[in-house]
């Protein structure tokens, strides 16, 4: 890692450090201050997609383990998420526990799922493994479209709002400070999650899974746990969008949406944890642009129709994973990373 | 038991149409060793532009088949050379990531077009039913049959018998050396794509004609993958035995499990059926088995 010319690491501890200058703690502390105080002053819109984007960033965290780390393309990190979301919002329902226990729950049950689909990675790797959980992607939303039993079903499912110390948790404000901190933490352990024994592992497998199982690495083992983290990181986003959104449907959950993850995670660079920051906050806005932009467009050219939103949002979305894979598949993270060069020396060329 | 011969014969029929589907993947990924998960919407593309020429034009069919070909080769060959060609050297992750975002772009572009309705064909196919001593079975399955056959034919000729298919056979083998015996792997990778296309657009047709035409086509087109995976990545003779074995066991899925858990089995069993096979025969009937050297 680059640093500042005149700051010498004379520890291995200090070598390692993810933040490493009085400026960077500076930044990093007045950042997360500033964060956990932006509910106080900006509108409800504006928050209740940053909350949208929060819950989306702990999925494509997990996402980011399992094809960023490990190598290994998820099809079907939505459904996982839907996993996580209903056996939340079923205990809630018909058990009446709290969202507290619930959520651990739905995490831990989707993990349980993610690790049953990982298991053909006993015998078939790479392309092979994407096709199973392609497999899950399809099976699990017929399963939520065809077991009234469950609650589940085409319409949409009430999911009541968390409650903490009897105060509920309704308004945007609230469900940030549950939200935002999770998102915080989810990022903190993947970025120190690959700094590990079993990180490194991850990588290993991902480079060469064969020179990692030569080195003593057992290739399936880390595989699954790394399916379990992502599914894992799934369920606990599927557990809070339920809470968030108040109403779960299948809708929500298909194979555009798990496409849409791997997409986030190409524009925000793979294998990067700032990239996963980047990707998302870029997609999910961008989406909510176009959301915004399509009304606009209707009134000037009403030819269209109204199913354009539906049609440009995606058009914009391919494209703009397509360009990224084409003529940056480093992602934003790259460019950030060559951002942060070219400022650590400025003014000089080099 | 007629009851359920005549299933197994449905299912045969209309596993003719997935073989399609799934001699489209294979062809690219034997050239190339790329997974084209656009391959639905290709299919679901192919449908829609022949029905673009035949209803919304009201082109004559010999007219609108010809001009349906020439759009869907132009499709396949500019996927090729905008967006997998320049991708050479990038790791595969980054192809088939590729592919993923190619299938939304074509979603976007189709629903755009063509809107989320559904639509349509004029009666191509005979209808009616067929009865052979006790089996009964629709005329326009079979007939989709024959079509999906006649295509797998003349792959197979183009395939085997020309010089084109050896130099395609070739390719597969090894990029260096059909690269040394004076091949263009470029065009072979540009005649792969426009091939995978037009089996789309066949199975495209034959699809939205036994059925109807609508955006759910796209899911449908990824039924290749379990017929791929069942009959082995690297075979064409895989793809028609995956293709009935899936077409066999969806229909009967659909008829004996379907009462049982209320309906819709037959979009999920072609996805358990490919489950199972990763699982206890990873590489398919026909695959080859992946030998690992350092």
């Amino acid at each position: 890692m680059d640093r500042p010319c005149g700051v010498l690491c004379n520890s291995y501890a200090k070598d390692m450090a993810i933040v490493s200058t009085r400026l960077q703690w500076g930044l990093l502390v007045g950042g997360l201050i500033l964060l956990f105080c932006s509910p106080l002053f900006i509108n409800l819109q504006l928050l209740s997609i940053i909350n949208l984007m929060a819950i989306t960033l702990i999925a494509i965290q997990g996402l980011n383990i399992l094809t960023g780390y490990t190598g290994q393309i998820s099809l079907g990190q939505a459904a996982f998420m839907a996993v996580g979301g209903y056996t939340s919002s079923i205990l809630a329902t018909r058990f009446g526990l709290s969202f507290w226990v619930t959520l651990p729950c739905g995490a831990l049950s989707a993990g349980l799922v993610g690790v049953l689909f990982g298991l053909p990675s006993l015998r078939v790797k790479g392309f092979y493994l994407a096709m199973s959980t392609l497999a899950a992607q399809f099976i699990i939303y017929w399963v939520l479209m065809h077991t009234p039993q469950l609650g589940a079903g085409p319409d949409a499912v009430q999911v009541s709002a968390p409650e903490l110390g009897g105060l509920k948790l309704t308004s945007q404000q609230n469900m940030f400070y549950v939200i935002m901190p999770l998102a915080v933490l989810a990022t903190f352990l993947t970025k120190n999650l690959v700094r590990t024994r079993v990180g490194r592992a991850f990588i290993a497998t991902r480079d060469n899974d064969l020179a990692a199982e030569v080195m003593g690495i057992n290739v399936f083992s880390y595989k699954l746990l790394a399916f379990f983290i992502c599914s894992l990181f799934a369920g606990a986003a599927g557990a809070l969008y339920g809470a968030w959104a108040r109403a779960l449907r299948p809708d929500y959950f298909t194979l555009m949406q798990s496409i849409m993850y791997l997409g986030m995670l190409v524009v925000g660079g793979i294998g990067s944890t700032a990239g996963a920051v980047f990707g998302t906050i870029f997609m999910v806005g961008l989406d909510q642009l176009v959301t915004a932009l399509a009304p606009a467009l209707i009134s000037i050219a009403p030819q269209l129709g109204l199913g354009v939103t539906a049609s440009i949002s995606k058009i914009v979305f391919g494209l703009v994973m397509v360009l990224f894979l084409r003529f940056e598949p480093r992602g934003l993270a790259h460019r950030w990373e060559l951002f942060k060069a070219s400022y650590r020396l400025w003014p000089f060329a080099y | 038991m007629s009851e359920f011969i005549s299933l197994v014969v449905n299912g045969i029929l209309i596993g003719g149409v997935y073989a399609l589907v799934g001699l489209a993947i294979v062809v690219i990924y034997k050239s190339s060793s790329v997974f084209n998960f656009a391959v639905g919407d290709f299919v679901m593309w192919g449908g829609f532009v022949m029905w673009t020429f035949l209803v919304a034009f009201d082109l004559p069919i010999w007219a609108s088949i010809l001009f349906a070909v020439v759009v869907m080769a132009i499709i396949g060959l500019l996927t090729n050379r905008l967006l997998i060609s320049p991708m050479a050297g990038q790791p595969l992750l980054a192809v088939v990531l590729l592919t993923l975002g190619l299938s939304y772009l074509l979603k976007g572009v189709h629903s755009a077009a063509w809107g989320p309705t559904w639509k349509a064909f004029p009666p191509l196919l005979p209808s009616g039913k067929l009865t052979l001593g006790s089996i009964s079975f629709s005329a326009d399955y079979m007939w989709c049959f024959i079509i999906a056959m006649v295509a797998f034919g003349i792959f197979s000729y183009l395939f085997q018998r020309t010089r084109m298919g050896l130099a395609m056979r070739a390719t597969a083998e090894d990029h260096q050396l059909a690269r040394s015996t004076g091949i263009s792997v470029k065009t072979i990778f540009s005649a792969t794509w426009i091939l995978a296309a037009l089996l789309c657009l066949v199975a495209g047709v034959l699809l939205g004609s036994v059925n109807n035409l609508g955006p759910q086509l796209a899911d449908i087109g990824l039924k290749g993958f379990p017929v791929v995976l069942f009959g082995g990545l690297e075979s064409v003779v895989g793809c028609i035995v995956g293709g009935i074995v899936v077409g066999v066991l969806e229909n009967l899925g659909a008829a004996y499990l379907n009462p049982l858990v209320g309906g819709g089995i037959e979009e999920v069993v072609p996805f358990v059926v490919m489950l199972l096979v990763l699982m206890f025969k990873p590489y398919g009937l026909f695959g080859l088995k992946r030998i690992e050297r350092l």
